[in-house]
């Protein structure tokens, strides 16, 4: 349903090159090759050129997954056994499973996490949704210089900041709360108001013109014209802060200081310095903890696979 | 502007006045949708910067209140040889990683446009290492490149090379950490994908004709039209590069990580990190980010710099 706002959005505007890997050539599981640009570069017969750029491509593959297979293969084998690098556990077992809910509270964690993740996402998208569209609705005087603001603070580290803001809640008393970890995103996000920017401008203006005509105000334009046409956008933002906040680990170390508080990559983190350096050595505890971090996500790509690769895509084509 | 107006005929001067007037509730309109924008801006980042910067000049535990030291924090820089240090792997990390990162991801999106049909296959694949939550990325780099019985090892035994402890041996830390991170080009990868798509085919054509070989037509023509989307993953990598943290310092700091603990994977934030919230010299800490902050920022004005000359954008404006 999306794929098909989005070529509304495109078609309006063919100077603006959105989504350009998102089109029929880069969507998975596009059967049948589209008209286009990139139709007649589609090699169809088997010639030596072809077969070797497979065969690299077949090699790249097992590069970049195994380590994961490894890890998972890793989590299912008994502990005298876990590093012995066979792909296939001699003996499958899932009692790492069962020890690690046993030696960390991983379902408070969990929760905590999904708490923030939730929270973050969900503020983060409505707030650059607003801000993006008086960037990209509104005339005013020094719109674009203000607007130049906002992508320079995406070019601004963010160890940079990291000493005072953290100042900043602790005189609010919100160390060692959730809080920190997502309430800075009621203020939207710069790369994501410029990725909302970007959609709405490509929406017709026309609509809006005759939608004003009929006597909608500036609030209805937004509400029921502009964000309901922005939905692939706003997913794409969605799961973009769901990975970013569930993956962080340095606002955690910073802020949460029980264990009862932690999230599951800083629970992660505490499982290893215990069970991997503190001296009671139990690696295949970490080993499992760590895939149980990382499943969720792996879940969220393939529900969300389309949207990180438009997300990013876009990204770059403007950058 | 109200001359202006005084001056022209009535009628057009009440179209003028209405029009400003519209003009002005525009503006109030658009203000209130950013309005979230410039708050978190001037909380967020403008106090912060101009609050990091005063504490810079400070001795400041969060317990007790700020004193006034001058320069004594920056004196103190070059004498601590942790910064040294840390500069150093940091400036090292990026000269190496940032290059090879860009042309690993390069590499990759040029194969995948060659791939046809199952280049979905093959990005997703390609792709799956960047959701992995970099705390995970940490443990797998202790795991794979362990100089005993670690994956790397054991494939590098089997060509029968005798691989080195590379997470205990100072010279083999940063190599370790550098591989790992190229494990996750997949969002780069992606960019120049989409770039990779977007130059028109009539090009490559036009230049078989002209007899070019694939050579010069991926110097000639695909680097070029390119260059765009190269420039901005060159940039936003080296920021980043600069602030690599969460996989060094999962690998080889933290509490209880004595024996791991390596002077060679002490980058430059991690030890930020340390001197703010471990050692609560916060004052020292905001000096150490400036200095960060300068650093950065004079190299992105080099690479904008350089890119005037080096990029060619499509429809260019400017």
């Amino acid at each position: 349903m999306s794929a098909q706002s989005l070529d509304v959005g495109r078609a309006q505007d063919p100077s603006q090159p959105v989504f350009t890997a998102g089109g029929p050539a880069g969507t998975p599981g596009a059967g049948t090759p589209g008209p286009g640009r990139n139709g007649d570069r589609r090699p169809s017969r088997w010639t030596v050129g072809r077969v070797l750029v497979v065969a690299a491509l077949v090699a790249l593959t097992v590069v970049f997954i195994y380590p994961f297979v490894w890890l998972v293969s890793a989590s299912l084998k008994p502990r005298g056994e876990v590093f012995d690098n066979k792909l296939i556990p001699e003996t499958l077992t899932f009692e790492n499973y069962l020890n690690v809910w046993a030696d960390a509270p991983m379902l408070l964690w969990f929760g905590n996490t999904l708490l923030v993740t939730v929270l973050a996402a969900v503020t983060v998208t409505i707030s650059s949704a607003l801000v993006a569209w008086g960037f990209a609705y509104f005339r005013f005087k020094g719109r674009d210089a203000l607007f130049g603001l906002v992508l320079a603070t995406m070019m601004l580290p963010g160890a940079v900041t990291m000493v005072p803001v953290f100042l900043i809640w602790n005189s609010l008393g919100m160390v060692n709360t959730l809080t920190p970890l997502w309430a800075g995103n009621l203020f939207g996000s710069a790369f994501y108001i410029f990725l909302l920017r970007q959609f709405f401008l490509s929406l017709p203006r026309e609509t809006f013109e005759a939608a004003k005509i009929d006597g909608a105000n500036n609030w209805t334009l937004f509400t029921r014209i502009a964000l309901p046409l922005t939905k692939p956008a706003m997913i794409v933002t969605l799961i973009f802060e769901f990975q970013a906040a569930w993956t962080d680990l340095m606002r955690p170390l910073i802020y949460l200081r029980d264990s009862d508080k932690f999230t599951i990559p800083r629970g992660l983190k505490a499982l290893l310095d215990q069970f991997g350096f503190g001296g009671e050595w139990h690696w295949e505890i970490v080993v499992t903890a760590s895939v149980i971090t990382t499943i969720p996500m792996i879940i969220l790509f393939f529900l969300g696979q389309r949207h990180f690769v438009e997300g990013i895509a876009t990204t770059g084509a403007k950058g | 502007m109200a001359a202006v107006v005084d001056s022209l005929p009535a009628e057009e001067r009440t179209r003028a006045v209405a029009r400003r007037r519209r003009g002005r509730r525009e503006t109030r309109a658009a203000l209130l949708f950013i309005s979230p924008w410039i708050i978190g801006f001037l909380v967020f980042t403008a106090w912060p910067l101009v609050n990091s910067a005063y504490l810079s000049l400070t001795d400041y535990d969060v317990i007790n209140d700020p004193n006034f030291v001058g320069l004594d924090n920056y004196r103190q820089l070059f004498e601590d040889p942790k910064i040294a240090t840390s500069l150093g792997n940091t400036l090292f990390y990026a000269a190496v990683q940032v290059p090879l990162y860009v042309l690993v991801s390069l590499a990759l999106a040029m194969l995948l446009n060659k791939a046809g049909r199952a280049a979905g296959f093959f990005r997703t694949a390609f792709y799956l290492p960047n959701m992995t939550p970099p705390v995970a990325v940490g443990v797998l780099l202790l795991l794979v490149f362990n100089g005993q019985n670690g994956l790397i090892n054991e494939v590098l035994g089997f060509f029968g090379i005798d691989g080195p402890n590379w997470t205990t041996d100072p010279n083999w830390v940063k190599p370790a950490i550098i591989l790992t991170s190229l494990w996750s080009v997949g969002s780069s990868m992606i960019i120049l994908l989409a770039a990779l798509r977007n130059v028109p085919q009539e090009l490559y054509d036009a230049a078989r004709v002209d007899g070019a070989n694939g050579w010069q037509r991926t110097v000639r023509i695909t680097i070029p039209m390119i260059s765009g989307a190269l420039f901005f993953v060159v940039v936003i990598n080296t920021i980043a590069a600069f602030q690599t943290f969460t996989e060094a310092y999962t690998a080889f700091f933290g509490s209880g990580n004595t024996t791991y603990g390596n002077e060679a994977a002490l980058f430059y934030v991690i030890y930020l990190f340390q001197q703010a919230f471990e050692f609560l010299n916060m004052g020292y800490a905001s000096a150490m980010a400036w200095v960060l902050f300068v650093i950065i920022l004079l190299i992105t004005l080099v690479q904008l710099r350089v890119s005037k000359r080096l990029v060619y954008y499509e429809g260019e404006q400017r």
